[in-house]
């Protein structure tokens, strides 16, 4: 089992310039992150949830206070952290064990050891018998899978998930909420997961931290003393619920909108 | 809807455009084309010294090939066809990395490139002549050109355009900037290189009947066409369009199965014919 790391986000403050004007991104965000926690965090659009994860996954830099894993100031990216982004990012000219191994390129493994890892992460996620499959040959939500054994086949220390399900439909998003929570189980690392779904926010996480946009900031912290595996049908789960959404009640939420998808040429073609 | 259903009343089905399996529809104008060109002269519908007929050309095929002069022509063209691909791409497929990879060098090289490329290929015929003269050397020259420009913007592009999501993957797992080149760069820009270089091919035996046409000396394909257009051998010049054609064929169809192996991760192909 993979150590579990400590984070420690203190004062955190980020802008950006936008034409020559400053636009705060995030203000003074302070969150502290058991070893082996799973922290879900809510919001709008424009709250600054996902600037938060490019900034712990190194992705940004130019912030203002500190970002402390296991008391140690994070710098650029490292392979102790691991993020799954909203759309899969997987290469499309590797096959799916060629994508999860790519996580391991700078991997101090040898090459028997890195084969076995890539051969229990895509178990992991359950696509035994896909190994050879190209991206292009998978579904919206296996192709989120592989991206979940790209990021974890590193055992990183903690794992970062921007929205990852959001653009999958609502029974694979179910179903893939439930894997999630295996697998985390199963490998006990720190996750911080970004969504603008309460539900799934509550679903999964110990404490759900709201925030609010303009600029971000935390609004407030939900604890979800519930056991797991949680029923969605539960009155307490439902109170949870209720209880997070009462904080979005004088912002709308915004809805995700399906973007459509590409047409192909073969679409409007006259078959005559 | 309405339209095709008219159409279907009043085409007797077998005459219907549809009625032709797919995969044979290609096959409707060349079959339809050879027909009227044979009943041409077997019906006596011309008499005219500008046309033979599809069997003066067979035999002249024949004839040529069995002299072993279709081989040698042939031979020639394809000779400096390749020679001309090979640097021209070689050089463009060098160009079009650095200028992608190095934003000082497509400052640099980039307004001049731009510039060059709108002159017409043609343009630059005298000016190789007067360099080269009129051999194999101008030829190969001239066929250099033409491959290159088509590698060079297409490698430029595909480098440039290379989603920032893929390179944000590359951070997060810590690659070093070769291997951000080797395992992100380079194969997301090779479908638009792979364009690249098949226009290139494309060109390149284009601009080999150009280049006979236009320094006529030695021999080839495009030799073969002009002397006999000078000498009214209508047999001649209808078996040179034809072996062109059947080249370039050839070439697209090689270049197509090549993609397939090469790209088979996109389950799609960009070279048809």
């Amino acid at each position: 089992m993979p150590h579990a790391a400590t984070l420690e986000i203190r004062g955190l403050s980020k802008q950006y310039q936008v034409k020559g004007e400053t636009l705060p991104v995030l203000d003074n965000v302070s969150l502290s992150i058991k070893p082996g926690e799973f922290v879900s965090i809510v919001g709008a659009s424009g709250c600054g949830k996902s600037t938060l994860l490019r900034l712990v996954i190194g992705l940004e830099d130019d912030y203002q206070g500190d970002i402390l894993l296991d008391g140690h100031r994070i710098v650029g990216t490292s392979l102790e952290r691991g993020i799954v982004f909203q759309e899969h990012r997987l290469f499309p000219w590797l096959t799916v064990e060629q994508n999860v191994g790519l996580g391991l390129l700078n991997a101090d493994l040898g090459e028997a050891r890195k084969r076995d890892a890539v051969r229990e992460h895509i178990a992991l996620v359950g696509l035994e018998g896909f190994e050879r499959a190209y991206p292009y040959q998978l579904s919206g939500g296996m192709s989120q899978r592989v991206a979940i054994a790209r990021a974890l086949v590193n055992r990183p220390e903690v794992l970062l998930l921007d929205e990852p399900f959001g653009a999958l439909d609502a029974l694979t998003r179910a179903y893939l909420q439930q894997e999630l929570q295996r697998i985390w189980a199963q490998e006990g690392i720190t996750m911080i997961l970004v969504t603008h779904d309460v539900e799934e926010a509550v679903y999964l996480g110990d404490r759900v931290v709201v925030m609010q946009p303009r600029p971000g900031r935390i609004k407030r912290i939900v604890d979800v003393p519930l056991p797991r595996p949680r029923d969605r049908g539960d009155y307490a789960f439902a109170a949870i619920k209720e209880d997070v959404l009462s904080e979005f009640s004088d912002h709308p939420r915004d809805e995700l909108i399906a973007e459509p998808r590409e047409r192909n040429a073969v679409e409007w073609q006259f078959s005559w | 809807m309405t339209s095709r259903q008219q159409t279907a009343g009043r085409w007797p089905h077998w005459l219907h455009p549809a009625a032709v399996p797919k995969p044979l529809r290609g096959w409707v104008i060349p079959v339809l084309l050879l027909t009227l060109w044979w009943a041409t002269f077997r019906f006596g519908w011309t008499s005219s010294q500008l046309f033979v007929p599809l069997s003066k050309v067979i035999d002249t095929g024949v004839r040529m090939a069995g002299s072993g002069e279709l081989a040698h022509a042939l031979g020639a063209s394809l000779y400096r066809m390749v020679l001309g691909f090979v640097i021209g791409t070689a050089v463009g497929l060098a160009v079009g990395t650095a200028l992608g990879v190095s934003r000082l060098l497509e400052n640099l090289i980039g307004p001049t490139f731009h510039t060059l490329k709108q002159v017409s290929l043609f343009a630059w015929i005298p000016l190789i002549s007067l360099w080269f003269g009129l051999g194999d050397l101008a030829k190969i020259a001239f066929l250099s050109l033409a491959a290159f420009f088509p590698v060079v913007l297409n490698t430029f592009e595909g480098i440039r355009s290379v989603p920032r999501a893929h390179l944000e993957v590359a951070r997060v797992f810590a690659f070093n900037p070769w291997q951000v080149f080797a395992r992100v760069v380079w194969p997301a820009a090779l479908p638009s290189i792979f364009t690249g270089v098949y226009l290139a091919l494309i060109y390149a035996w284009l601009a080999t009947l150009g280049a006979e046409y236009l320094l006529t000396s030695g021999s080839g394909i495009g030799n073969l066409l002009v002397d006999g257009r000078e000498h009214f051998w209508m047999d001649q010049v209808l078996l040179g369009v034809l072996v062109v054609g059947a080249v370039g064929f050839v070439l697209n169809w090689s270049a197509s199965q090549l993609e397939r192996r090469l790209l088979a991760w996109r389950g799609h192909s960009t070279a048809q014919f």
